[in-house]
């Protein structure tokens, strides 16, 4: 793989949901150490773009390409892309009950060990590494022993998001709206704990519809979706731009 | 959009759920049969044939004449085609050249079936902590342990043994706890049992082992109808566990049995079942029709009845645990797991009849539900004028997996008198695309997200179970649902 080969790279993509055409020509390169930003109206195919990435099986993709770092991803299934390296934060983090989020943190991480030959961390040893992850999102160790999401704030819940991409170490993630719902203390625990993550070796893709997470973490690129292919891209001063002005301008 | 994701959930959890049955096998062995049907002179043979005193004789006759003046019950949410009791083998045994003088004995192609179920009755190999009476359709093959346990006074043997060996036990107990007229089910049973295992554990005595009882139906015609009685006298304790299988057969087989707990003031009776008949294949044909009444009743002040059921297999359960609690603070517990797949029916739950002051009971009910299963939780906690202070907590929590199981909950709360303290908790959940989609993003299989899911959802029934039964479960439950993504 050459240098010049792009982490994820979307080619004339188009995917449907039950028949219904969501995505159409969709293109978009991103780069190891980029942090793109993807901004639109509701409706415009944000979501449905960072499902179609993870595999969902209710989507299909009808023509195009999805490379990861140069090859294919759409014949594998979400637990492969998974293990590849790439990370969906979801706007709406699901509830689990009646499992532990240490149990489920363990056997996610336990997992990506198995995916790349390496053993198993034993219950202790994950306790350490999962301690030191939990103060990069100031996240109490009391919330291990809860069930994976049952009963958190819409807060927690997407700070459990963050824990997990950190604990995950993933090449490329895509926060879906992690910024929503969040009050401006979380979004700054939140935001930190995703700036202390990023690398030169990583790629962030963050859907967002507002400008304020990007105070917070600074984006390379700016694009606006729009009927599900990407109509503008620039640089910050673009989502500054739409803060002001809304998305009707943009419409051609 | 709902369609699309049903259609590809729906895929992946029928391949998940559709894992072969272990216990299909059948073993030739010849058999001694009476022939189908049932008449009074089927029911005066099998007496015959078991050589059993008259009082037995009297007790089957009238259970038949009740019998044939019942009508199998309509009332649970149970979907099948009528059973023709004329086309029913009701006796069908091993054939045994002579009276064994010890288990090494038996047939060796029983002893190797049960050896393939995982049950040892050989001296060498057999569990070292369970005693167990093995029954091959209608009769009992051996007991292990029975020596060791007559030493404290402890009895442990088929039916038919203690029929003839301690007829005044079964005389004085058989058929209180369950009278024969209870239901239509009882009654069949009352008039044909073959056999079973007969316990009493003396004064005083806290049984050292767990006792075994393990069910195997082998011919594909007969049906099994056997009895169990445990007797727990002042002060003692005992721990019962109860396994089944059955072959594989695309005709259903009729299983009724009774099961009757007696405990005297002081004692304990812990009784654990996994139940594991063929459930039928995946468009639902075959599997065994289990109609089965358990009942214990808490006689003495102070005793204490403990059900703890896992349920996997059969094609329909028709099946409620319950307790009498008529000793003053007594207790009745009741905790179970029922999974159903495919076309599978069950309708379960228990009963507590609070009589004595300051009785006792929990209820902890989880029913799981996957293919186009039926999951059914029937209860009823009755608080009668006379127990003062009566409590009691109920819990029943349904999960489903997929979009096309049926879950049900009927509990019926009756208190007549004031001083009674219930709670009744009861939450449905569901294992649904998007769960089963989170697991997968986050690295971890569909199988391994599902066996987390079911094991945190059954933990507070499996810590009831005994240590070998709880890993049993565990690993019978995953095989259950265990199977790859397509």
């Amino acid at each position: 793989m050459s240098k010049n080969t792009p982490v994820l790279e979307i080619r004339n993509l188009k995917a449907a949901i039950n028949k219904n055409e969501i995505l159409n020509n969709l293109n978009l390169k991103v780069y190891k150490g980029e942090i793109h930003a993807i901004m639109g109206p509701n409706g415009s195919g944000k979501s449905t773009f960072s499902k179609v990435l993870a595999g969902h099986p209710a989507y299909e993709v009808l023509e195009g390409d999805i490379l990861f770092n140069g090859l294919s991803i759409l014949n594998l299934d979400p637990e492969e892309i998974s293990h590849l390296g790439i990370f969906l934060a979801f706007q709406y983090p699901i509830e689990i009950p009646g499992v532990s989020n240490e149990d489920f943190l363990r056997l996610a991480y336990n997992s990506k060990q198995k995916s790349k030959n390496l053993p198993d961390v034993d219950p202790l040893e994950f306790l350490t590494i999962i301690n030191q992850k939990l103060e990069l999102v100031d996240m109490s160790p009391l919330f291990l022993s809860r069930n994976v999401n049952e009963g958190f704030s819409g807060g927690e819940k997407k700070r459990n998001e963050i824990l997990q991409m950190i604990l995950l170490d993933s090449e490329l993630s895509i926060l879906d709206e992690t910024d929503s719902g969040l009050d401006i203390d979380a979004l700054k625990v939140i935001s930190k704990g995703i700036n202390t993550f990023m690398t030169d070796d990583k790629a962030i893709i963050l859907i967002t519809h507002y400008q304020r997470l990007l105070d917070y973490i600074k984006p390379d690129f700016v694009h606006v979706m729009q009927n599900g292919k990407i109509i503008k891209t620039g640089t910050g001063e673009l989502a500054k731009e739409l803060e002001l002005k809304g998305y009707e301008w943009l419409k051609t | 959009m709902i369609n699309q994701s049903n259609k590809t959930l729906n895929t992946n959890i029928t391949k998940l759920v559709n894992q072969p049955y272990k216990y299909g096998f059948s073993t030739k062995v010849e058999t001694e049969i009476i022939e189908k049907g049932l008449n009074e002179n089927v029911i005066r043979l099998i007496s015959q044939k078991k050589n059993e005193p008259s009082f037995l004789l009297n007790f089957r006759l009238k259970s038949y004449k009740k019998w044939k003046k019942m009508k199998c019950p309509e009332w649970a949410q149970l979907k099948f085609s009528e059973i023709n009791y004329q086309d029913i083998i009701y006796y069908s045994a091993p054939k045994l050249k002579k009276k064994l003088k010890s288990l090494d004995e038996i047939d060796p192609e029983l002893l190797e079936t049960f050896e393939k179920l995982g049950i040892s009755l050989s001296e060498q190999k057999r569990l070292t902590n369970v005693a167990v009476d093995a029954v091959f359709d209608s009769v009992s093959i051996g007991t292990t342990f029975k020596e060791e346990l007559a030493e404290q006074g402890i009895i442990f043997c088929s039916m038919s043994e203690a029929i003839q060996d301690y007829p005044e036990f079964i005389q004085q107990y058989l058929g209180t706890v369950v009278p024969i007229g209870d239901n239509y089910f009882s009654a069949l049973n009352s008039a044909v049992f073959t056999d079973g295992s007969f316990c009493y554990i003396p004064k005083n005595i806290k049984c050292p082992l767990d006792l075994s009882t393990y069910f195997r139906i082998n011919d594909q015609e007969s049906g099994q109808f056997e009895r169990t009685l445990i007797i727990a006298d002042t002060n003692s304790q005992v721990s019962y566990l109860e396994g089944c299988t059955a072959p594989q057969y695309d005709n259903n087989q009729l299983h009724a049995a009774i099961v009757e707990l007696i405990a005297f003031e002081n004692a304990s009776i812990k009784y654990s079942t996994v139940q594991n008949w063929y459930a039928g294949n995946e468009i639902g044909e075959g599997g065994v029709y289990n109609f089965v009444t358990k009942r214990g009743l808490c006689a003495g002040d102070n005793s204490k009845i403990s059900w703890t059921q896992v349920e996997t297999g059969s094609n329909i359960t028709w099946k409620y645990p319950s307790c009498l609690l008529v000793g003053s603070n007594s207790q009745g517990e009741f905790y179970s797991v029922a999974l159903t797949n495919n076309y599978q029916q069950a309708d379960t739950g228990t009963k507590m009849i609070h009589v004595g002051k300051h009785t006792r009971s929990r209820i902890v009910s989880k029913g799981i539900s996957a293919g186009k299963s039926k999951n059914t939780y029937r209860g009823l906690v009755n608080i009668t004028s006379k127990a003062l202070g009566a409590r009691n907590y109920s819990q029943c929590d349904s999960l489903l997996i997929g979009n096309l199981s049926n879950a049900n909950t009927f509990p019926v709360i009756s208190v007549q008198n004031s001083t009674t303290k219930l709670e009744h908790e009861a939450s449905t959940s569901k294992i649904g695309e998007e769960q089963i989609f989170y697991f997968l993003q986050r690295g971890i299989s569909i199988e391994k997200g599902i066996e987390l899911m079911i094991s945190g959802f059954c933990q507070d029934v499996f810590t009831e179970l005994p240590l070998e039964f709880a890993a049993e479960a565990d690993r019978l439950l995953s095989l259950k649902l265990e199977g790859s993504v397509g």
